[in-house]
């Protein structure tokens, strides 16, 4: 059943391959996927280690109920420490990886040391395979699935890898399933790379029990029609996430020209309406029917009749409003590359947005760019920027070390320019007039991100009632709570609420999508516990799913705070405070983030999570939560 | 009443694979596409998708390759049946079978097909797209000549037909 997968330690130094049980006490401690990820990560990494050396560890896992009844129950987790940030590296991707890793029979890999020359695992029916991919190196990721399908034999086979970017250890590289799907941040790419690693195929035909398989199939419906009800869902299934932009552009919530501007005016050929020029029809991840992604051909350019996936929201901002770019031909042709290369599309968009502002600075010249003019609005420049970067070629080099790392290359003055937390870029969303959402990256375990902890709703100005149905369970809490997304007062909640429902998502290996992400009404801690006891058999009311997120969640915290972090560390760059906005309605114009009022924020969000005050979990804490002898161990 | 037949329209398929196990589940109780009757076959180089599964043949090779006579036709739902009372698991329909839609559970030593659940599809039921869709026989065949006649409709339209 769900609860016999099994979890594997891979030597690649060695060749050794160990394989045990996944013991129900971890299942009831931190459920699996990410939240048991963490705990791995904690336990098999020395403090201190060189994040692209062989002490690193690399875990690639499939939550709880990936592949069960739970709808969108798709996705893949990779986690590692990041050799973007130095700290907690995790990112999570669908498509059909992780139910063919359950089928195969493994939840978690642990991957260790590095192979002496680059090779592949083969995981098929309770048995791993190192072989040798001396033959795909250099390949891109969609060569890669397509070779070792071939060499397998086996149409079926899912296939985990890395492209270019990863081989050349690009400190933002992804791991790539599939046309697009992403285990996009931090830099995990790199890590396999590091590790001589280009792939891991799987192929599977165990059965996965299902506890009471007639009444999960009849949950999934109610869960399905609960999700696909909700207006944002449908229009998700027509548009994806690039409906988003444009409405966050019209307000002015978009960062433009790196952060000089916070929105593109005139830039209607990048809404998603006009993807329809393009596609061919729409995607589905595994089991989910919201299908948020296109298949498409490129239509112009160089590129031109290359079949490609997506794209997201995110990209509309990398290649586009980041960039000063107006061109949705661009926009998939970028996006293409990313994926193919193997490259975060947030993180690459971010730092040629950055290099573009350093070159209209002057802090960049045509002697540092071998004569190629950064100039904001050159979709060739841009297209061609990506290329130098996962290839690392001159000005790619210095741009593929990631924030800090290039911004030690070019000089104390581009700092300011940054616009990253923790050493990751942030998406092209601009928080400025969002007290909530600046709240989310400034302390996000990750460095600058939507994804673990964003209130997206508290942009819908909903009733209070609404709020309150979400915010104050399943822990009972009665602090404020407020629904105008221009106040401070009762974010912090809101913020840590969404970190502990996301790590819940996560450790199911469930889509955001399918929570309360863009709609109140989605699945939250409530369904989790039923769809957990339907599928695995395991009781777990919600509030002790709560408590297990919020174990998880502070495990990262303790992992970052190893590795050296401080308080300062959960904070904005300074444009955030002392430029106010250009552009946009008068409820995003002329606004900028209150230092002061910012702070009384960390300090409640700190309050919540029960985090003195420089952010170091209480020992009362971790007593409660049992894990007080993690850090004793390996202090 | 009129007869329902079960089509595919793989431009609606988005390659979810939902259909494989929740067929599955329903009836053996586990998720795994090995024991499903239905699976979407993708050229991902392409992007086409294409969801599979048992045709119900009037003139079924597996019927007729059966040395028991354990595969026959339900004419009340218009399926092609296994009486596992007759069937001694020879597996010879699972060759005989064009489309490869006679599965063989090695756990449970069965062969398996479509059943039609009975004539509730579940993977029907499921599918938000309708990329399958269980329809009486004669409006599938009105409506498919309904869409492909649009651009019919659309010349005569823009030039002033009639």
């Amino acid at each position: 059943m769900a609860l016999d997968r099994k979890i594997a330690t891979i030597d690649l130094t060695t060749g050794r391959i160990d394989i045990e049980p996944i013991p129900i006490e971890w299942r009831k401690q931190f459920i699996g996927g990410r939240g048991l990820d963490a705990f791995l990560l904690y336990r098999n990494t020395p403090k201190g280690c060189d994040p692209l050396g062989p002490d690193n560890a690399a875990i690639v896992s499939a939550g709880l109920l990936v592949g069960t009844m739970a709808s969108a129950s798709a996705r893949t987790h990779v986690m590692a420490k990041s050799p973007l940030t130095g700290l907690t590296g995790s990112a999570n991707m669908g498509g059909f990886f992780g139910p063919e890793m359950r089928w195969a029979g493994f939840d978690h890999l642990v991957i260790k040391g590095k192979a002496e020359k680059p090779v592949y695992l083969y995981i098929h029916n309770g048995r791993i395979e190192i072989r040798d991919a001396s033959n795909l190196w250099g390949l891109g990721v969609y060569e890669t699935q397509a070779r070792i399908r071939k060499e397998l034999g086996d149409e079926e086979t899912q296939v985990l890898c890395i492209g270019p970017a990863g081989e050349n250890l690009v400190r933002f590289a992804c791991v790539m399933t599939g046309r697009k799907n992403a285990a996009g941040r931090t830099g995990m790419g790199a890590v396999l790379g590091s590790k001589n690693l280009k792939a891991i195929a799987c192929r599977g035909t165990m059965d996965l029990a299902i506890k009471h398989p007639v009444e999960a199939l009849e949950y999934n419906k109610e869960i399905i029609q609960q999700v696909i009800s909700t207006k944002v869902s449908q229009i998700m299934q027509r548009w994806g996430t690039g409906f988003i932009f444009g409405v966050t552009n019209t307000t002015g919530l978009v960062r433009t020209r790196n952060f000089q501007y916070n929105q593109l005016p005139n830039s209607e050929d990048i809404e998603a309406e006009n993807l329809d020029k393009y596609s061919i029809g729409v995607d589905g991840c595994f089991g989910c029917q919201v299908h948020c992604r296109h298949r498409y051909i490129i239509q112009e350019g160089p590129y031109a009749g290359t079949y490609a996936q997506g794209p997201e929201y995110t990209s509309q901002g990398a290649f586009g409003t980041e960039v000063g770019c107006r061109s949705m031909n661009t926009i998939l042709t970028a996006n293409h590359l990313v994926n193919d290369y193997g490259m975060d599309t947030l993180e690459t968009g971010s730092m040629i947005a950055w290099a573009m502002e350093c070159y209209e600075k002057g802090l960049l010249k045509d002697a540092d760019t071998d004569g190629l003019p950064l100039e904001w609005g050159k979709d060739d420049v841009v297209l061609e920027m990506v290329r130098r970067i996962a290839f690392r070629e001159n000005i790619g080099d210095v741009l593929a070390e990631g924030p800090r790392g290039a911004a030690n290359k070019i000089g104390p003055e581009s700092w300011k320019y940054l616009i990253h937390v923790k050493g990751m870029s942030n998406l092209h969303s601009d928080e400025r007039a969002t007290p909530s959402l600046a709240l989310n990256i400034a302390v996000s375990s990750r460095g600058a991100d939507h994804l673990r902890g964003r209130p997206a709703i508290d942009l819908y100005n909903l009733p209070m009632k609404v709020l309150d149905k979400v915010y104050r369970n399943p822990d009972g809490y009665d602090g404020p709570l407020t629904n105008n997304y221009s106040e401070y007062e009762g974010k912090a909640r809101m913020v840590m609420w969404q970190e502990l429902n996301y790590m819940a998502v996560d450790c199911l290996g469930v889509c955001k999508y399918h929570t309360v992400f863009l709609s109140p009404n989605h699945p939250t801690f409530g369904e989790f516990s039923k769809l957990i006891q339907l599928n695995t058999g395991l009781e777990m009311s919600p509030k002790e799913i709560w408590d297990i997120a919020n174990r998880c969640y502070t495990i990262e915290r303790l992992f970052n705070l190893r590795e050296g972090m401080t308080r300062a560390d959960d904070w904005l760059p300074d444009r955030y405070f002392d430029e106010p906005t250009k552009l946009g309605l008068p409820v995003a114009r002329g606004k900028c983030i209150d230092r002061e009022k910012f702070k009384a924020m960390i300090d409640e969000y700190y309050r919540l999570h029960e985090w003195d005050e420089n952010g170091v979990p209480t020992p009362e804490l971790l007593e409660r939560l049992g894990i007080a002898d993690l850090t004793a161990d390996k202090a | 009443m009129s007869k329902k037949i079960y089509v595919v329209d793989p431009e609606r398929c988005t390659g979810c694979r939902l259909c494989e196990i929740i067929c599955s589940v329903k009836h053996v109780g586990v998720s795994n596409p090995a024991k499903s009757a239905i699976h979407i076959i993708k050229w991902d180089e392409e992007g086409f998708y294409l969801p599979m599964h048992c045709q119900h043949c009037e003139d079924a090779p597996c019927m007729a390759i059966c040395p028991k006579k354990a595969i026959s036709r339900d004419e009340t739902l218009d399926r092609v049946v296994i009486d596992y009372d007759l069937c001694i698991g020879c597996k010879l329909c699972v060759s005989a079978c064009p489309f490869g839609a006679m599965g063989y559970d090695p756990d449970r030593k069965k062969v398996f097909k479509c059943d039609l659940c009975d004539g509730d599809p579940q993977c029907v039921r499921f599918c938000d797209m309708k990329a399958v869709d269980y329809v009486e026989v004669s409006r599938h065949s009105l409506q498919r000549m309904r869409e492909s006649s649009e651009r019919y409709a659309e010349v005569m339209r823009k030039h002033g037909g009639g």
